[in-house]
Order: structure tokens, then sequence, then C-alpha cells
């Protein structure tokens, strides 16, 4: 388990005194977000791994950010124990450091929390070189600014991630998924969100267009009342959720940009001849589609929401423009935590 | 109003020119009651308290406020425990108490927009005949307003399963330092950019007054059972609780209660407890009857074999608030055995429950006064209530210094110095023995692109470093801080 903290504490200073950009790095199975800084630095964090504490008991686990999920998934798995957050792409190697610095989680999102919510707290470095830490390791903490929050889908920009400490959550007894036809979008929509408010053992909801999939995960008891209350016919394979997760499904396999768009679950269709999968109960859609960004983007921004491309493209950035006011305090804020600008300078926005 | 006082201050001058005469207040006698929060220990009269009824007259005070470097101290119902509204002697009370209009309550999506000064209660109120409800429910919620909440993080019984203020609110409007609006966060579950929408959650008014807040609003369980288990031993009681939420179980609510709080409490409101135990657990299951049923036996069975000595499950509605009762009265038990009580606020991992509540005991006896336990046992959420008398001198002074210790042995096993209270002007030496310089350093300068010029909430929450060196110069002993082998988290 070996612990870097003091090497890359040191690269980090070195960097900050030569103001030489930093490419934080860890598996790279994200390298499709963002735009990376061609002549930055790299700062590979997977050697930095290991669990440093896990109690079952406690529900806790502190672990190094370059920690595979792979190893912290199966060492839950042991104790009956899974992340709440789902997050993709453990089997291309991602860390745990990564997963926090993209935000990205899994179905069970809508039902359970995203990254920032299982965080407790985390142990990064600033762009000064400077370790710090925010947050802690127990259930309820208000003392000194959440930091450790918005350090999930920040990529790297406002510090270098070092331990996280994670609240985790039981394994479901039984997980069981459902399908049912539904081929109208709104009749979809509604029947997600309905039996969302009836029952709490739904851990995730999708619709491709032609039928919709609900994942049950709980105790027997709640499973056979969600059984009664949705109905429909049971699905043997249960890979769909994990191909969902990792882009594996043949959806994401067609013609077209990839754009994840997220909007309020009830929101209206973004269009009948349009090729999308709606996950997370209507609060994440899936769109794959070659029409102009500027308008994928302007009608989710109308709807309140945002849209991300997710295909490498150098002419469209991954991320949804901010307001301009909204901006600069963006910008103030990235430099109070790297005030030399050499952490992922302008991987999600230019000048951040 | 004080006429001869807004004469002579040129502040009350340009409020008045912004806002009508009846948002402010400036005269001693109508101030007095804004001159301390719900930590009463602490006050101190403002220069001027203003109640603005409109964003635009939030916007206005704000842009004087800057103008002429006053200090601001937003303020909701005026509850918190540990300092967070208390006033500046030099600034404006700024309290949001009069917006308090529930702005859109959206079924479909199950959320509702409010005005900063909601009530707490009154959300789940307003939305009760849809079958939904607010989950955070901190002990103060017929009175604590939204804005406050988000200002506090607030947690309640209820987040041990559904969350702090933090998990529960999907989008907050703000008004900065200039006057302008800045928006956190969406309607959907995130939005672009920084998660700055976290970072609002518990920053104790330092980075801008909330002036509109969308929460979630959730699904109101079919069934809701109690139980209450009794144990001879406290530390079996601890273990019971670390026990239970292992098996993979998350109940709604689990709370304990030690020997001198079920004294007081069954003395005040009678509630069934059996007085002679030395721990109670109060445990709440809900979700679908037929699951909550099963997790019952499953508890039931857990808690025998972890040394309970009596298991009761609350027959029906009554004996449910019945139950209840008891822990929800607690507080005001107390002022009935003691004149005075200081309520602490630390949080340890749950596996400490047993070593720190022993340790605490004794501290009661190396300070003689007295301490009762009432808390949050589900997720290590300790309120420790040191009895004293302010009539006899020396004895607030006495709580605080037991207080402190108490805090201190928080963060020795791991934990933090407060769960949910916030660390106002209360809690801020403490924050030097939680946190390093660096960490602190790094918290000022968050708060200075918010506010460069500090005055939003000054002097609370977190500490300069001149401060941490003058209170950690006290504080040494032998020549080392507290704990000096601890790795800070």
């Amino acid at each position: 388990m070996p612990d870097l903290s003091s090497e890359i504490v040191s690269q980090v200073q070195v960097a900050y005194e030569a103001k030489t950009a930093l490419n934080i790095s860890g598996a790279g199975s994200k390298s499709f977000l963002g735009q990376q800084k061609e002549d930055s630095q790299p700062l590979r964090v997977t050697g930095h791994h290991g669990i440093i504490e896990y109690d079952p008991a406690e529900l806790v686990l502190v672990a190094r950010a370059g920690t595979p999920l792979r190893e912290i998934e199966s060492t839950l798995s042991d104790h009956n124990q899974i992340l709440g957050f789902e997050p993709p792409f453990a089997e291309s190697g991602a860390t745990l450091g990564g997963a926090v610095a993209s935000g990205l989680a899994g179905p069970r999102r809508a039902y359970s929390g995203a990254v920032r919510d299982f965080i407790l707290g985390a142990g990064f470095i600033n762009g000064k070189g400077e370790l710090i830490t925010t947050g802690g390791k127990v259930m309820k903490n208000v003392a000194g600014f959440d930091l450790f929050r918005p350090m999930a889908g920040a990529m790297g920009t406002l510090g270098v991630l070092l331990k996280v400490a994670l609240r985790v959550i039981p394994k479901p007894d039984i997980e069981q998924t459902l399908i049912l036809e539904e081929s109208d979008e709104l009749s979809a929509l509604k029947k997600m969100n309905l039996w969302a408010g009836k029952t709490q053992a739904i851990s995730a909801t999708a619709w491709d267009g032609r039928n919709i999939r609900i994942r049950l995960s709980g105790s027997s008891a709640s499973i056979t009342h969600g059984l009664a209350l949705i109905g429909g016919e049971h699905l043997t394979d249960e890979v769909y959720w994990q191909d969902l997760n990792n882009f594996k499904l043949d959806f994401f396999q067609q013609e077209g940009r990839l754009w994840r768009i997220s909007v309020a679950p009830m929101s209206e269709s973004i269009g009948r001849d349009l090729n999308q999968l709606v996950d997370w109960g209507g609060a994440q859609r899936w769109l794959k589609s070659d029409e102009p960004p500027e308008a994928i983007r302007a009608w989710a921004t109308r709807l309140g929401g945002h849209a991300e491309c997710y295909s490498q493209d150098q002419s469209i950035s991954t991320y949804h423009p901010l307001e301009e006011n909204s901006l600069a305090l963006h910008q103030r804020f990235k430099a109070a935590l790297d005030p030399a600008g050499i952490l992922n300078p302008g991987r999600m926005y230019p000048g951040l | 109003m004080s006429r001869s006082k807004s004469a002579h201050d040129p502040l009350i001058n340009q409020l008045q020119a912004v806002l009508p005469a009846s948002c402010i207040v400036s005269d001693p006698v109508s101030m007095k009651p804004y001159e301390c929060d719900g930590l009463s220990g602490y006050r101190q009269m403002p220069r001027v308290v203003v109640l603005p009824e409109t964003v635009e007259q939030i916007q206005a005070v704000m842009r004087v406020c800057q103008q002429t470097d006053t200090p601001i101290v937003p303020r909701g119902a005026g509850t918190s425990l540990s300092g967070g509204a208390m006033p500046h002697k030099d600034g404006v009370v700024l309290s949001v108490a009069r917006l308090n209009s529930i702005l859109n309550i959206d079924t479909q999506n199950r959320t509702a927009t409010l005005q900063p000064g909601v009530r707490n209660l009154a959300v789940s109120e307003a939305v009760q005949h849809l079958g939904l409800y607010y989950a955070p429910d901190p002990s103060s919620q017929i009175a604590c307003t939204i804005g406050g909440n988000v200002a506090e993080n607030a947690g309640g019984v209820h987040c041990l399963k559904y969350g702090l203020t933090v998990h529960n609110i999907l989008q907050v409007k703000m008004v900065n330092l200039s006057g302008d609006i800045v928006s956190f966060g969406s309607t959907a579950l995130d939005a672009p950019g920084y998660d700055l929408l976290a970072l609002m959650m518990g920053s104790e008014g330092m980075l801008g007054i909330v002036v509109e807040v969308v929460v979630r609003l959730l699904p109101k369980p079919d069934v809701a059972k109690v139980l209450m288990a009794a144990f001879d031993d406290i530390e079996k009681a601890g273990n019971a609780v670390a026990t239970v939420i292992a098996s993979g179980i998350i109940p709604s609510g689990f709370e304990m209660m030690d020997q001198a709080a079920i004294q007081a409490a069954e003395d005040f409101v009678h509630a069934g407890y059996p007085s002679d135990a030395a721990a109670i657990l109060l445990c709440e299951l809900d979700g679908v009857e037929e699951e909550v049923i099963a997790q019952i036996e499953k508890v039931k069975t857990i808690l025998a074999e972890t040394g309970a000595t009596d298991i009761r499950l609350a027959g029906d509605e009554d004996e449910t608030r019945r139950f209840w009762s008891g822990r929800k009265n607690a507080f005001p038990a107390m002022g009935r055995i003691s004149p005075d009580y200081y309520c602490m606020d630390g949080t340890i991992p749950r596996k400490e429950l047993g070593n720190v509540l022993t340790s605490i005991s004794k501290l009661s006896e190396k300070y003689g006064l007295r301490v009762a336990n009432v808390f949050h046992a589900g997720d290590g959420n300790l309120h420790p209530l040191i009895l004293y008398d302010a009539n006899q001198p020396e004895e607030f002074r006495k709580a605080e210094e037991f207080g402190g210790e108490i805090l201190d042995l928080c963060v020795a096993v791991g934990g933090t110095i407060t769960g949910e209270h916030g660390v106002g002007v209360e809690k801020i030496d403490r924050m030097c023995v939680q946190f390093d310089q660096a960490s602190l350093a790094q918290f000022q300068a968050v708060r200075d692109a918010f506010d460069p010029k500090r005055l939003l909430n000054p002097d609370k929450a977190v500490p300069t470093l001149a401060r941490c060196a003058e209170f950690n110069a006290m504080h040494v002993h032998h020549g080392q801080l507290p704990h000096p082998e601890l790795e800070r988290f």
C-alpha cells in the first residue's frame, strides 16, 4: 500500500513555483471528458493507492485516490456492502480519485444519491502544493467549508485528491429487473416517477423508446411489494444496467455524438424523432445525435437543465457554458484553491 | 424607532433610503430580541436590524453595506445553538423572516420552491395532503427557517436514512455582497460547473444571503414503527446501535437517552420509559408494511442478543407519539431539573459511543457538573447536556471548559466538533484543534473569493490563524497540542 503523498506534494510544489501546468491522471478511463492541455506535465496518481481504513460496522471506507474501484468494490462485496453511487468504468481500471473528480454516477444515482452525497471528507493538495483536509469520516459534520464536495465533478481543477472517505451502503439482499412495454414517452416518464413515489425499492429506471426497465433492490419483503405494484415481466439479463453504465449497450454504438442531458425528470420530450435513451427516471437523457450543439444546449437550458457532449470533438466543449456571473464566481473560487492555475487548467472551461 | 439614533447614524439614513420605515428596527428596546439566538449565553446588541420584504430590498441592503464596509449578520428564526446569528456590534442584522412564502409546489417532480423565511415544518405541512414531506427535521423545526437550514446544513432525527439538508436541496439562489443574484444547482439532479451548491450548505452565512431554495420532497412512507429498548449498561446500548446498522438495516431514526435524560423526561411527560434503565434506544423503522414488519423482527433479535433488558414495540399511534414525546421533550425536561443547560454537539464513529460516554461521565465528576445525554446514536451525533446554574459565578465558564474537553475528545477518536449545530461563535476556537493551519487558511481564501472584505458574518465559523495562535498558546498542555499523535483525518 504505497503512500506517495509526500512525493506528489513535492511535485505540485515544484510545478507551483515554476508555474507548470499539470495534467492529473488516474487510469485514464474518462479521458474523453474535457480538453487536455497539450503542453502540460503529467501527474500520475495511480501509484498512490490502497484502502487505508474500512470498518464495515461504521459503513465508512477511506482509501487513497489511486485505488482501483475494482479493489474497493470487491472489498466491500466481501462484507455485503456497495458504493451507493454505482460509478462507471470499474472494469477499465477506473480509480477512486477519477470517480470522484469526474463526478460520474450510475443508474442508482437518481434513487440513492450522487458521488458528492457519499463523500464524508477528503485530503487533497491545493495548487500551492499544500495538503488540505476537509470533512472527516463521520456521518454528520458541519465544521469548516465542505470543500470535499465540490471536488466531485471538478475534474481535478481544484485540487489533487489524495484520499477520500466514503459512506458506503448495505448491499441489497435481492436485485431484480422488470421490463414493461411502453412506447409513449410521457406515459413512461409518468409511470417511472409514480412508482418511485410509492416504493423505496426502485434503484434504477430506464426507457428506450419501446420498454421501461426497472431495477428493484432490497429485502425480499420490499421486492415482493415492488413486484406487485409494478407488474411486468422479470428480466434475466442483469448485465443491462452495467452495460448502460459503461456505455456498452447497442444504443451507445450507434452513429452520432453522445450527449448527456440533465433535466428535471418530468421535463418534456427532447423530440420524438431523436435517438435517445432515458435514464434516472427522466432526469438523465442520453442522446445520439449530430444536431447542432447550440440547439441541443438551448433546449436543455430552456428547461432549466444542461447538456454535456461526451464524444471527443475539438470544436465542441464537453461541458455546458456557464452564465456570466457564475463564471466570474467560478474563477474566483478556482483562484482561491489554485492561484497559479496549474491544476488541469482548461480541462472543464477555458480559464478555470 | 428612535429618531435621535437614526439622525446620528448615517448608516440608518442610508438604509432608510432603500427600505420602508417598517423594515428597520433601530431602537434598543425593539432590537433587544435580536441580541442573541438559541445560544443565549452569548449576547451582543446590533447597530440596526433590517427586515426586508422583497429580494430587491435585500439586494439594496447588501449594496449599502458593501459601500459602507458594514458587517452583515444574516438571521432566519434565530434558533442557532452556536451563536451563528449573534449580532456584530457595528453591523446590521439582516432577518429573512418576512420572506416566508412557498412560491411553487411541483407535484410531478416532487419539489417545492421556497423563500428563505419559510419555516421547516411549514413545508411538510403544505404538502401533507399530497402524501409528501420534507425530510430534514431539526428539533427546532417548528420555528427554524429553510434559509437558516441551508446556512447550517441542518440535520435532525431522520437524517440517518434520508440525509442532511445538503442531500435534500436542489437549488439555492443567493444575493452576494455586491447585491447581485447568483444561482447554484438546478431543478435537474446536477448543474454545470463546480458544485457550489454543496459549498453553500453549512457555510454559516459567510458566502451570501439565501433568497430562494428548491427542496426535494419525499413520499411519506406507508408505515413508521417505533421500538424502544432498555439497557442496564450504556456501553451495551452503544454496541447494539452499531450491530443493528452493521446488519444492513438503516432505521429512519435511532436515538439514545441515558439515565439522567430518561429520568428527567419521564418525570416531565410520562413517556412510559423504564426509569431504572441505564440507557434506552428508540429505533424507528419506516417503509412499506411488509418490509417494516420483517425489519422489526430482525432488530428485536439483535437488541435481545446485544443485552436489551426490555424491548417494546409501540402498539398504536398514541404509544408511538408517547415514545417520541419523551425524546422530543428531553431538552425542556432538563430545564426542570437544572436552572441552565449547555448543549454540545460532537459526532464520533459509532464504535466509540460506549467509550466516549464513559469518558464524559468521568469528566462530569472532574468538573462537578451533571451531564445528561440525549442524542442521534445512529449517526454517532452526541448531544451531551451539561447542567449548570448561570447564577453561580464561574459555573458557565466551567461548563464551557467541560464542553471544550468533550469536543477535544470527539476529535481525538476521529470525530468532529460539530455534527449539526454549526461552529458559529461558540466553537470557533475548537476549529484550531480539528483543522491544521493550511486547511484553515484555505477556508479563509475560499471565503475571500465570495466576500473579500469579510463583511458577511465576520468572526464566526472560521478562525483566523492569529486567533488560533492565541488559542493554542492557552490550550497547550506540557508544550503539546491536545492529541498531537492524531492525523487530523
